[in-house]
Parts: C-alpha cells; sequence; structure tokens
C-alpha cells in the first residue's frame, strides 16, 4: 500500500509525457531547432511555479506526509561532470529524441522499439561506472 | 471533458501537471529523477557484484521503480483510452525542416523513419537506437541526473550545477540536430 501511491503518480506522469506530447521525437526535434514555443512553455513553467514552490517549502518550513522535514540536497560543486555529462547527455536526447522517463513511456505507448534505446541506456550506465574513476568530476 | 482530454494538452496545462508530480514526490518524501531507475536496474541485475557503484541498497529506490512501472502504464492509457489518434501537432517549419532530412510528415506521435522495426533493424537504424541510448544513459549518470532531476528539480532549487548541466544538455542537443543530423540522416 505504501508504494501505491508511487504508481499513481507514475501513472500520472506518463500520461502528460505522452499528452503534452513531449515523449516524442518530433517534438524534441522542434525544440532544438527552436520551431515552437510549445517545450519551453512546458518547462519553463514548470520550473518557474517549481522556483516559489520549493522557495515556499524552504521559508514555511513544510513537512512530509510523515511529518518529516522537506530536505533539498545541494549537488556537488564543479562543473567538469555537468558540462561534459549533459553534453552526452544532450547528445543522445537529440538523437533518440526521448530521456529516460520518455523512453518508458514510449514502450507503454506501443513503441516497442524503445525497448532498444532503453537497453543500450542501462549498458550507457554500466560502462559509466566502468570507468567513471578515469573521468574528470 | 472528453474532447478536453483526447486533444493534446496545452503546454501550460502540462508544466503544470509536472512540476505537481515533482511536489507530490517531495511531499511522500521523495523526490523527483528518473535516471536514478537505470542504476538500480543495474543493480538487480546483478552488477553490484562487478562495480561498487551498483553494490548499494537499491530497495530504498523501490518507490522509484513502482514510479517507472506507473509510467508505463500512464503511457499506455493515454494510447488506449486518451488518444484522439492525430499526429502530434508540430510546426509547419519543423515538417518541412524534417522533410529535407528524408522524413515523412507525422503520422503519429514518432517517426517510422526510425522507430519502426523495418528501420531498427537496418545497422544504421539499430546504431541510431543503440548510440542515443547509451548516450542518455552514460551521460545522465556522469551528470548525476537527467531531465526531470536537473532541470526541474534542480533548477526550482535553483542549484548551479543543475544551471550547467542543463546548459550541457542543450549543448548536446544543438550540436546533434545542426551539426551532426546532417551527416546521419
Amino acid at each position: 500500500m505504501r508504494l501505491i501511491k508511487f504508481l499513481l503518480v507514475g501513472i500520472v506522469f506518463g500520461i502528460v509525457m505522452a499528452k503534452s506530447e513531449a515523449f516524442s521525437w518530433y517534438r524534441i526535434q522542434e525544440m532544438f531547432r527552436f520551431q515552437a514555443f510549445h517545450m519551453y512553455g512546458i518547462i519553463g513553467i514548470a520550473v518557474v511555479l517549481g522556483v516559489i514552490g520549493v522557495a515556499l517549502i524552504k521559508k514555511t518550513g513544510l513537512r512530509d506526509f510523515a511529518g518529516n522535514p522537506i530536505l533539498f540536497h545541494p549537488k556537488d560543486k564543479s562543473y567538469a561532470r555537468y558540462l561534459v555529462g549533459g553534453t552526452i547527455f544532450g547528445l543522445g536526447w537529440a538523437l533518440s529524441g526521448a530521456c529516460p522517463g520518455s523512453i518508458v513511456v514510449n514502450i507503454g505507448y506501443g513503441y516497442l522499439t524503445f525497448l532498444i534505446v532503453f537497453a543500450f541506456a542501462l549498458l550507457g550506465t554500466f560502462f559509466y561506472a566502468l570507468i567513471k574513476d578515469k573521468l574528470p568530476h | 471533458m472528453i474532447e478536453f482530454v483526447t486533444q493534446p494538452w496545452s503546454w501550460w496545462f502540462s508544466g503544470i501537471v509536472i512540476v505537481s508530480i515533482m511536489f507530490l514526490l517531495l511531499y511522500f518524501g521523495q523526490s523527483f529523477g528518473f535516471s536514478s531507475n537505470l542504476r538500480t536496474i543495474c543493480s538487480i541485475a546483478g552488477a553490484g557484484k562487478v562495480n561498487k557503484f551498483f553494490d548499494f541498497n537499491w530497495k530504498s529506490q523501490l518507490w522509484n521503480l513502482v514510479f517507472l512501472v506507473g509510467a508505463i502504464v500512464g503511457g499506455f492509457i493515454a494510447k488506449q483510452f486518451l488518444s484522439n489518434g492525430e499526429p502530434v501537432q508540430i510546426s509547419e517549419a519543423t515538417i518541412q525542416t524534417l522533410s529535407q532530412y528524408g522524413f515523412a510528415a507525422p503520422q503519429g506521435a514518432q517517426p517510422n523513419e526510425i522507430f519502426s522495426w523495418q528501420s531498427a533493424l537496418t545497422l544504421k537504424g539499430f546504431l541510431v537506437l543503440a548510440l542515443g541510448g547509451f548516450m542518455v544513459g552514460f551521460g545522465a549518470r556522469y551528470a548525476g541526473g537527467c531531465t526531470s532531476g536537473h532541470a526541474i528539480s534542480g533548477l526550482s532549487d535553483l542549484q548551479i550545477p543543475s544551471l550547467v548541466a542543463v546548459i550541457g544538455f542543450f549543448a548536446g542537443g544543438l550540436l546533434m540536430t545542426h551539426v551532426l543530423y546532417p551527416l546521419i540522416f
């Protein structure tokens, strides 16, 4: 039962990724070609409301459903891993038209060739771990 | 109501739903970051025996895997019950540009030229899917997060590292779209 709520939120996530068309390769192409406002609008309004909401949570000290404080974990302060890792991610995002979330939504939607994308995303994660000590972070 | 649900959702409604998901996960004591699931699945598959990066208590991430299952179910529901069968509503300009690379106007959510089994099982088609997925998985873990973890959760918390990561996402995306696509397609 404890986990059911995450299933429900996940279902909403899958539906919104599909219904917003953000899971479509076409929409990602349109975004990287600056030919429509759609994707920028989605991410933009989410971030604006997110910034306001997170600031309010911090200011009011709102607690989660179990009564624990809501904590935000600052990321490690560095640049190399975010810039280089981010750029590699972006190359893959534009090539496959999918981020990790939209890969699985596509599988549910019936585009089963995304199973190949998903399998290689797992391989990519595994390969990162193998060479991570040699990479600048 | 039916029409409102079955037509594509507006950017503002979609953005509000996505940020609501982030806040719900915070309220449930977790945080929105999808690509962690890739690491978790490697761990469950036994990668911890090979590499200590995967040797962690993945059961603490069970909630996120359940979220992933939900996302698959959500995609299925969207297709079966909430779709009007129309192709994606991309701009005419994008349709024109993509036609120069040999892509027909959209007939569904994804181009057959890449995602049909017919093209996925050619050498080039397979490499596009495989390399795309590999770079997404590798890059997300290297950068410590993907679109949800950095662009939504991280930027909402005004994290400079997340801003750097998002700049990287766009640098890579623009490079692929404007420099490498003409060589690939």
